[in-house]
């Protein structure tokens, strides 16, 4: 068996891979969160219970109407943005011109609620969600077994990404949503529906978290806690990104998932905490993110 | 005379609690330039945010082409046809130069095509790929013109589009601003700058206080120069 800096090979990209799996689930959660941040200017508390709706609305989907894992993955997105829609119309949009804080306690409360609704009714112990037969089995690469599943949870997480990154940066709606962040009001005088694109972008983020909760459904058993749990790591990482960086929420994901893989090799204890060690240095030496500009 | 396309009546506006228009009366006649003239202060900026929307406590009537605009928001004022060009320009940094002209929305028929915004303003076309902010104040201010001219909006609301830049930059913006009447277009200038103002201007309203104090036509501005000088403490 090859060693690499005395860790068997295998082991090491095991590890490196998971970390990667997980870093995907962080960058398209986010994202999500670096665009609501950018255009409605809250941070979004309700990201991770909306994130865990997501994989119980697919498991739902399955449970009562047979509806499989790949429908789901369009279905559930689509459902879950629309609650988000009607969350920011009917809740969002009245606290807008408060504090920021209130936004944030708004959702937070949202986030308890959405979480205490499911805790009810399925309790915690999770429900477990299987993976779709074509994504079964995996491939050998010599060095590591690749889990197929994973190889795709990876794959689509880097394409919904680099498709969202391009819709902001490279489109003309891309363009108004930006020119919208740095001054909603002269893009209304230019006659663009700026609340109805809050709305869209509201939805289109937690829309992202429900396509990473389906995504993780069949990985991580779905359970009311799975968004609580990551969502704290995933505020890391936005801050870490620079807060409403695309770029920055997307490559920091995937790079603070492999970080988090490596430290779990060489010094696995540290593993839970990397993440806030790194967050601590970058807010020293860099206090508007990796990818942020300064205010 | 001409119709009028923009008629102001006993406007009122509020900052909050602070009372700072007290009852504005003009109108802009179609395919005139018309100025606000006034010192800092005097509520022509606050003028023009009414008009387009941007200033939500106001009361009195705003009517363009005869229809009532006072209690719209912004972006239907907007799309009734009428442009705003804001005094901080407001040129977009995370936009390119080409997307910040490309920014505003087609709001009716008949908007200026870029080929012809390219020839008002060659520059434009040279730094289509620049950082919108990365521009020198000249040429934010053109684009910030020019991409208002693409909307097919008639009414354009210019505030202070002179202000800051040196004299060989202000010609041009003059004669750009002449061109655009020519072609049709009916303007609404506020200037701090009189001799500019009376360069382009068909007839000027001077602002104090939040209300028209006085007004002058074209032909009338030699007779009452000092008069004027008085409103504007110049």
């Amino acid at each position: 068996m090859m060693d690499l800096l005395g860790i068997p090979v295998p082991v090491l990209m095991g590890q490196l891979l998971i970390g990667l799996i997980n870093g995907a689930f962080y960058a398209v959660l986010s994202l999500g969160l670096a665009l609501i941040f950018g255009l409605l200017n809250i941070v979004n508390f309700a990201h991770g219970a909306l994130y865990m709706v997501g994989a119980f609305v697919a498991f739902l989907l399955l449970d009562i109407l047979g509806i499989g894992y790949w429908p789901a993955l369009v279905l559930s997105p689509i459902i879950v943005g629309i609650f988000g829609m009607l969350i920011e119309r009917f809740m969002l949009r009245r606290i807008a011109d408060l504090d920021h804080l209130y936004g944030l306690l708004l959702t937070f409360g949202l986030a308890l609620l959405l979480e205490g609704l499911f805790r009810q009714v399925y309790g915690v112990a999770g429900e477990t969600y299987a993976i779709p037969e074509s994504l079964q089995g995996g491939y050998n690469l010599g060095f590591m077994f690749l889990p197929a599943y994973r190889a795709w949870v990876l794959a689509a997480s880097i394409v919904v990404c680099a498709a969202t990154w391009y819709l902001i940066e490279m489109t003309r709606l891309g363009a108004t949503m930006r020119a919208a962040v740095e001054n909603a009001d002269l893009v209304r005088a230019f006659g663009v529906n700026v609340p109805l694109l809050v709305t869209l972008t509201y939805g289109l983020g937690v829309g992202l978290a429900a396509f990473a909760g389906v995504l993780a459904a069949p990985i991580y058993s779905v359970n009311p806690l799975m968004g609580s749990n990551i969502i704290i790591v995933v505020f890391a990482i936005v801050v870490i990104g620079g807060l409403g960086s695309i770029k920055g929420a997307i490559i920091s994901g995937f790079l603070l998932g492999l970080c988090e893989g490596l430290t779990r090799v060489f010094y696995a204890e540290a593993s839970n905490i990397i993440i806030f060690v790194v967050m601590a240095i970058v807010l020293i030496v860099r206090p508007a993110g990796l990818f942020g500009k300064a205010a | 005379m001409p119709e009028t396309m923009l008629k102001v009546k006993d406007l009122h506006a509020w900052y909050g609690e602070s009372h700072v228009l007290h009852g504005m009366d003009f109108e802009v006649p179609k395919g005139e330039i018309v100025t606000l003239l006034g010192r800092n202060g005097a509520g022509k900026t606050t003028t023009l945010r009414c008009i387009i929307g941007l200033l939500k406590k106001r009361e009195g009537s705003i009517t363009f082409k005869g229809e009532e605009m006072i209690g719209q928001s912004a972006n239907v004022i907007a799309r009734s046809g009428i442009a705003f060009c804001p005094e901080e320009r407001g040129i977009f940094s995370s936009l390119s130069v080409l997307e910040n002209l490309l920014l505003p929305p087609k709001v009716a028929e008949g908007g200026m095509s870029l080929e012809r915004i390219y020839e008002l303003f060659p520059i434009l076309k040279e730094r289509g790929k620049s950082q919108g902010t990365k521009l020198s104040g000249g040429e934010q201010q053109m684009l910030a013109i020019a991409r208002i001219l693409r909307s097919g909006a008639r009414l354009l609301l210019l505030d202070e589009p002179t202000e800051g830049l040196a004299p060989v930059i202000v010609q041009q913006i003059g004669d750009i601003i002449g061109s655009l009447r020519d072609e049709g277009f009916t303007i609404l200038l506020v200037e701090q700058n009189f001799r500019f103002a009376e360069r382009m201007g068909d007839r000027h309203f001077v602002v104090e206080h939040g209300q028209v104090i006085d007004r002058f036509e074209r032909s009338e501005v030699e007779a009452n120069r000092e008069k004027i000088a008085g409103y504007l403490g110049v």
